[in-house]
């Protein structure tokens, strides 16, 4: 998950064309490099990050030449991506977020798995040397890496430290601890105790893996495309039937599904917590003129005394197939270079995305990152928390469509237009119907 | 009587291919593409289709989600269409009598046709943020706590406002034109046989501007079920959730934000069809009552 700035997105656009347009300029005459494209959807300074990346890559050796190009949203890079493979024009490298994993994963022959890649090119690869919270996301159901995981995030809890004090309180630990504590004394200060940006994401997926509960049949969908998924379960209706009352009484704001809407109050001053992606912390540390921290996300105590952890969200990027094999090779340096500890580091440092390998988390370490920004690291420790049964993830098809569903009857029901029960119901008719035209799909 | 003919046959079809490659390639061939996907199910990457029947349609005549779509597209087909045109008939109108600074005047009214879809869908996004917008301050003054985005009401009162606005001009230039091509004679002759401004506008002005105004009533339906496009994704920031959208809206994101091609090709050739039926309707039943000089 990212934040999005509309303005900035259009600005990146124009100075992403032109870095696009400097780089094959400049690459033009020396014909003996082999030339890659990569396809992202990162704008805003996080498309600056990316650019960076892609020139230090360039500048770093000789043989080969990445352009990185910004396709506007998660869903907008996806659709280009898929149109550009049935052309038979696909980027060498495609950036896939979340919810799209199970479409390119499922799209056997669409891509070239990053572990087969990797090795079939000469590049070391283990996947005991990623973090324990990306290894398997975007794999296989035998746990094969098929997706490189690149902007890794988790939902994480922000504060601003200011409000909390001025109340008299710690942040909570357990939603129980919001409720009966923290949210009274906040309001008590004169804070909107809470908001969150993302209800699909922060409040339903993770949700269930925070709680350790079955999200869907066949072992979260990683097993089959087969699939119903569990959204009648007792606990996540609970959930958003308290977080209605605390809509109701004060307790919480809530301003639709936009994640800016959302996430704006609390860099104005006005929400004291915000439930938004580790990867905000480098967009915060610009906005936000208070002192704010972060940390893990609140659990239920009636649900679970035991708490694990949560999985990633952002994005990956994908080898697309059907590429030369020089190009293939080029790809496979790329990620050897994007995974190696200063890389990662300096992604981490600049964007507040986990770094993906164990390596690069020590060099984080060493050089002191956590101790001068101890929110940095939030992200990679609720990542690390004890695994369950159910934090592995989930693997869901037209789950683009599942989660605009869910993100229509929630708010539905938090605007006071459709009942609890009318709401849940409708969310889990239409993503079973959507599951089984995606099975349908698969054959 | 004798019938002009052309001596080469090869010659009238020469002439018309130009014409008839534009409409075969840009229209048939993706018009029957939309009809043949519909009845498919299709992995997003192409790598199989499996035939499906009319499931497509059958699933669109169930869904009441559908159905709040269509209505609300009718609802804002039928008010964006009404106020565009007529603010634009009352502008005209006056903007026609006015004499002194009467290029200046004008020029202001048109100016806002230069502004494309996005960004008049980007500025509205803007002036309607619930958080830093000048228009929901100007509501919160008067007490109202406008949420685009949130209240359904609010974003779909926000999309008429910007969609109207950003119509108005296009037909202010044309109503305008049509007003001034009405002769002068036949103003005069009715200033004598009657006073009132009211009566005089309704009886002999409006009528004869009735050829305008039914080609600008077609293409401010068109305007409003297709051209919107722009405006309301930039006011649902790529986010529906359950904020109102119009049926060319839904095609879009069901096929390329879902990537479900099946069912948002069977959407597509429901709207084909309306659409068909919409033209049809107005030439026959509207087209008759217009008198063109």
């Amino acid at each position: 998950m990212r934040p999005l700035k509309l303005g900035k997105h259009i600005m990146k656009t124009t100075s992403v064309i032109f870095a696009g347009a400097m780089i094959a300029a400049l690459a033009g005459p020396v014909s003996a490099q082999t030339e890659i494209e990569w396809w992202h959807a990162m704008g805003g300074s996080l498309g600056e990050t990316v650019n960076k990346i892609a020139t230090d890559f360039n500048a770093s050796q000789s043989d080969y030449v990445i352009t990185p190009v910004f396709k506007g949203s998660y869903e907008e890079t996806l659709t280009a991506g898929i149109a550009a493979f049935r052309a038979g024009e696909q980027p060498n490298v495609l950036q896939v977020f979340d919810a799209g994993a199970a479409t390119v994963i499922g799209a056997k022959g669409a891509t070239v798995p990053v572990q087969d890649l990797l090795t079939e090119n000469g590049v070391s690869f283990d996947i005991e040397d990623y973090i324990s919270g990306v290894r398997y996301f975007y794999a296989d159901s035998d746990g094969k890496m098929i997706g490189m995981p690149f902007n890794s995030s988790s939902p994480i809890m922000y504060y601003n430290v200011e409000a909390l004090e001025a109340a008299g309180v710690t942040p909570p630990v357990t939603w129980e601890e919001f409720q009966d504590v923290t949210a009274p004394a906040l309001v008590e200060a004169g804070y909107i105790p809470l908001s969150q940006s993302h209800m699909p994401w922060v409040f339903t997926e993770n949700f269930f893996s925070r709680h350790n509960l079955q999200f869907a049949t066949g072992n979260n969908g990683y097993d089959s495309a087969d699939v119903v998924i569990n959204m009648d379960a007792p606990e996540i209706r609970d959930h958003f039937e308290a977080f209605k009352s605390w809509i109701d009484n004060g307790y919480a704001g809530f301003y639709g599904a936009g994640w800016d809407d959302n996430a704006t109050p609390f860099e104005q001053g006005k929400v004291a917590i915000w439930l938004g992606s580790s990867g905000s912390f480098g967009g915060l540390q610009q906005t936000a003129e208070f002192d704010f921290s972060a940390t893990y996300l609140p659990y239920w105590e009636a649900i679970t005394t035991e708490p694990k952890q949560t999985f990633i969200g952002g994005a990956a990027l994908f080898a697309m197939s059907g590429q030369p094999e020089d190009e293939n090779k080029a790809t496979a340096e790329f990620f050897r270079y994007l995974t190696s500890p200063e890389v990662q580091y300096m992604w981490h440092q600049e964007t507040g995305y986990v770094p993906i390998t164990e390596a690069a988390y020590e060099v984080a370490k060493a050089d002191g990152h956590y101790d001068r920004f101890p929110a940095a690291e939030v992200g990679i420790q609720q990542l690390s928390l004890p695994a369950g049964e159910w934090t592995r993830g989930y693997r869901m098809g037209f789950y683009v469509q599942i989660r605009d569903v869910m993100n229509r009857e929630y708010t539905r029901y938090l605007t006071g237009e459709t009942l609890l029960d009318d709401a849940f119901t409708a969310i889990k008719t239409e993503a079973d119907e959507l599951l089984s035209r995606f099975a349908q799909t698969q054959g | 009587m004798k019938r002009a003919a052309f001596s080469q046959p090869l010659m009238p079809v020469a002439l018309l291919m130009p014409q008839l490659i534009i409409i075969a390639v840009f229209f048939y061939w993706p018009a029957w593409e939309a009809i043949y996907s519909s009845f498919f199910l299709q992995d997003p990457f192409g790598f199989g289709s499996n035939y499906v029947g009319a499931d497509n349609y059958t699933r669109l005549a169930k869904s009441s989600e559908y159905g709040k779509v269509a209505g609300f597209t009718l609802f804002f087909t039928v008010v964006v269409t009404f106020l565009s045109l007529g603010i634009a008939l009352l502008l005209a109108v006056k903007a026609d009598k006015v004499i002194r600074g009467a290029k200046t005047y004008r020029t202001l009214l048109m100016w806002v046709y230069a502004v494309a879809p996005p960004v008049a869908g980007f500025l509205g996004g803007l002036l309607f943020d619930q958080n830093i917008g000048p228009i929901t301050d100007l509501f919160a003054f008067f007490g109202y706590n406008l949420q685009i985005g949130l209240n359904y009401n609010d974003t779909a009162f926000a999309m008429i406002v910007v969609s109207v606005w950003k119509q108005i001009p296009v037909n202010f230039i044309f109503l305008l034109s049509g007003l001034q091509s009405i002769p002068v004679a036949v103003r005069e002759a009715a200033l004598i046989d009657n006073k009132s401004g009211t009566r005089r506008f309704w009886d002999i002005t409006f009528p004869l501007l009735a050829p305008t105004a039914f080609f600008l009533l077609i293409i401010n339906i068109t305007y409003a079920l297709f051209d919107t496009f722009g405006v309301i994704d930039i006011m649902v920031k790529g986010n529906p959730a359950s904020n109102p959208i119009t049926l060319v809206y839904k095609v879009y994101t069901d096929g390329f934000r879902g990537n479900d091609l099946g069912g948002s090709s069977a959407q597509s050739v429901v709207l084909m069809v309306l659409v068909l039926l919409l033209t049809v309707m107005q030439f026959r039943m509207l087209e008759r009552r217009i008198h063109y000089t």
